[in-house]
């Protein structure tokens, strides 16, 4: 036996990974619904994503391969130290590449790559309840989850619309599921809305703080709320990539300089640096000067 | 205690656990898709692939229903060996595994509320064999449709109607496991 060397593989006790692992079940059966759970400590703070850790941790065998992503970012400080928890707690082999990973943890961010069967994509969520700025008590949100009554956040996007000609909400943008549930995606742009329905990887959102589990089976739907008149836009900074060209990918503006020169780069660097290493070369991007540019890409998004 | 009392359950808990998990969770969203489940070695009449589950999923903090010739003295030693898991009746379980006919009518297990309709029981259904074969499955986890041998069509639609209240089942044979949410249409 080597349950002393292994009992606190993943670093969360037996015990605990059953309770999230029954949890996860129930979040398959009921898609959408947000499951309770008892959400354990862990080494690091709740804005590090310990729900997605402690999902993460109930899922990983030691055969998986993982990878983290952090607004899209395989190198910021939050990802490279859940992916390093997990290599040192789990024993895993790591990869930054969206197609060698069975499972990903993300935060803010669907990757650019369709997933596959067999791939796991495990979302950080800081807020779970979709309803919580409308109704602040968690026993009124669960009472309105059980009698559908969903009509005040469709007001609450109205008057969006009423306000500023468009639905101003831009991240955490919420979806119906199967017809019955309103969920919130997490703070994901809503450009990357349309890739959580009739996805085929299993998606699965830990909140931490909230203790809160739920999910998306493969190919379920997932229906971005809309109006007749406004219908649903998957919107995103109208240009290229400045660094691979990219025209299909979602944006993050940053600063180059110190005049203060912006440019346009992949969101997803492991997206972007694949189109690079197949030569694509964007309008901005000279040889040789790519890796610089990413530094201050850092820079930009850490500030 | 006998021997067998004392083997078969997992060599390798955490390792085997997170194994067994990992095709239980596959089957719970590709419904009606068969995974391959090892590592227990439970005494007769349970499968490896049910004990394997039961390994997986219950502990001190659960409660289950053995029903039918699964409430014989070798399960209840084995199962409160390796788990901890009080044996309940069918009204408060959190799972029940046997026969189909032995698990008896549907009615008489919890669902859940409206509120908490993941207060509910999971069963866990032996089956001699299992294929894909036999009725229909559409809904979340299933692309267009799957066919899956389940052992009766009526009360899985009953179930289904429930939504999102209603029962999940987890099917188990020899080294096998597949699974049925209530979110599947069955015809
Ligand atoms: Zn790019």
């Amino acid at each position: 036996m080597t349950q002393t060397s292994d009992y606190n593989f993943a670093y969360l006790d037996e015990q605990t990974k059953r309770m999230i692992r029954r949890a996860i079940l129930k979040g398959l059966a009921i898609p959408g619904y947000q499951v309770p759970f008892a959400s354990r400590e862990m080494p690091m703070p709740y804005g590090w994503g310990t729900g997605g850790v402690q999902v993460s941790a109930a899922v990983l065998r030691p055969e998986d391969t993982f990878k983290v992503i952090d607004q899209g970012a395989d190198d910021t400080t939050n990802a490279v130290s859940i992916r390093t928890f997990f290599e040192r707690t789990a024993g895993i082999e790591t990869t930054t590449t969206t197609g060698d990973a069975t499972v990903i943890q993300t935060r803010h961010r669907i990757p650019e790559e369709p997933l596959s069967e067999g791939q796991i994509l495990v979302y950080q969520v800081p807020i779970p309840e979709p309803l919580r700025f409308l109704e602040p008590r968690e026993s009124e949100t669960r009472k309105m989850h059980s009698l559908e009554e969903y009509g005040l956040m469709h007001v609450k996007l109205y008057e969006d619309i009423s306000r500023h000609g468009h639905i101003a909400t831009s991240y955490a943008y919420p979806v119906k599921v199967e017809g019955r549930y309103v969920m919130d995606p997490s703070p994901i742009p809503k450009f990357d809305n349309p890739k959580l329905g009739d996805m085929a990887a299993i998606q699965l959102f830990g909140a931490g703080r909230e203790q809160r589990i739920y999910a998306l089976p493969p190919y379920t739907n997932a229906v971005s709320l809309d109006f007749e008149d406004h219908p649903f836009e998957a919107s995103k900074a109208d240009h290229p990539c400045g660094l691979c060209g990219a025209e299909d990918s979602y944006l993050d503006e940053v600063i180059i300089d110190d005049d203060g020169t912006r440019m346009y780069v992949c969101s997803d660097t492991d997206y972007c640096e694949g189109r690079r290493a197949a030569g694509f070369v964007g309008a901005m991007a000279q040889a040789g000067d790519g890796e610089i540019l990413t530094t201050q890409r850092e820079l930009e998004i850490t500030a | 205690m006998d021997a067998q009392v004392l083997t078969g359950g997992f060599s390798d808990p955490a390792i085997q656990a997170a194994s067994a998990f990992r095709a239980v969770m596959e089957a719970m969203a590709r419904p009606g898709t068969i995974f391959p489940i090892t590592g227990a070695v439970p005494p007769a009449p349970l499968s490896p692939a049910a004990g394997a589950v039961l390994l997986t999923l219950c502990d001190a903090d659960t409660s289950v229903y053995l029903a039918g010739a699964m409430d014989c003295k070798a399960v209840r030693t084995w199962l409160a060996f390796h788990t901890g898991a009080s044996v309940v009746g069918p009204a408060v379980a959190d799972f029940a595994v046997g026969a189909w006919d032995d698990l008896g009518a549907l009615s008489q297990y919890p669902v859940g509320t409206s509120e908490y309709p993941d207060r509910s029981t999971t069963l866990v259904i032996e089956l001699a064999e299992m294929n894909a074969t036999g009725a229909t499955l559409a809904g979340p986890g299933i692309q267009t449709t799957a066919q899956f041998s389940l052992p009766d069509v009526k009360s899985f639609q009953a179930n289904n109607q429930l939504f999102p209240l209603g029962l999940d089942f987890i099917f188990t044979s020899g080294d096998d496991v597949a699974a049925l949410p209530r979110s599947t249409q069955v015809s």
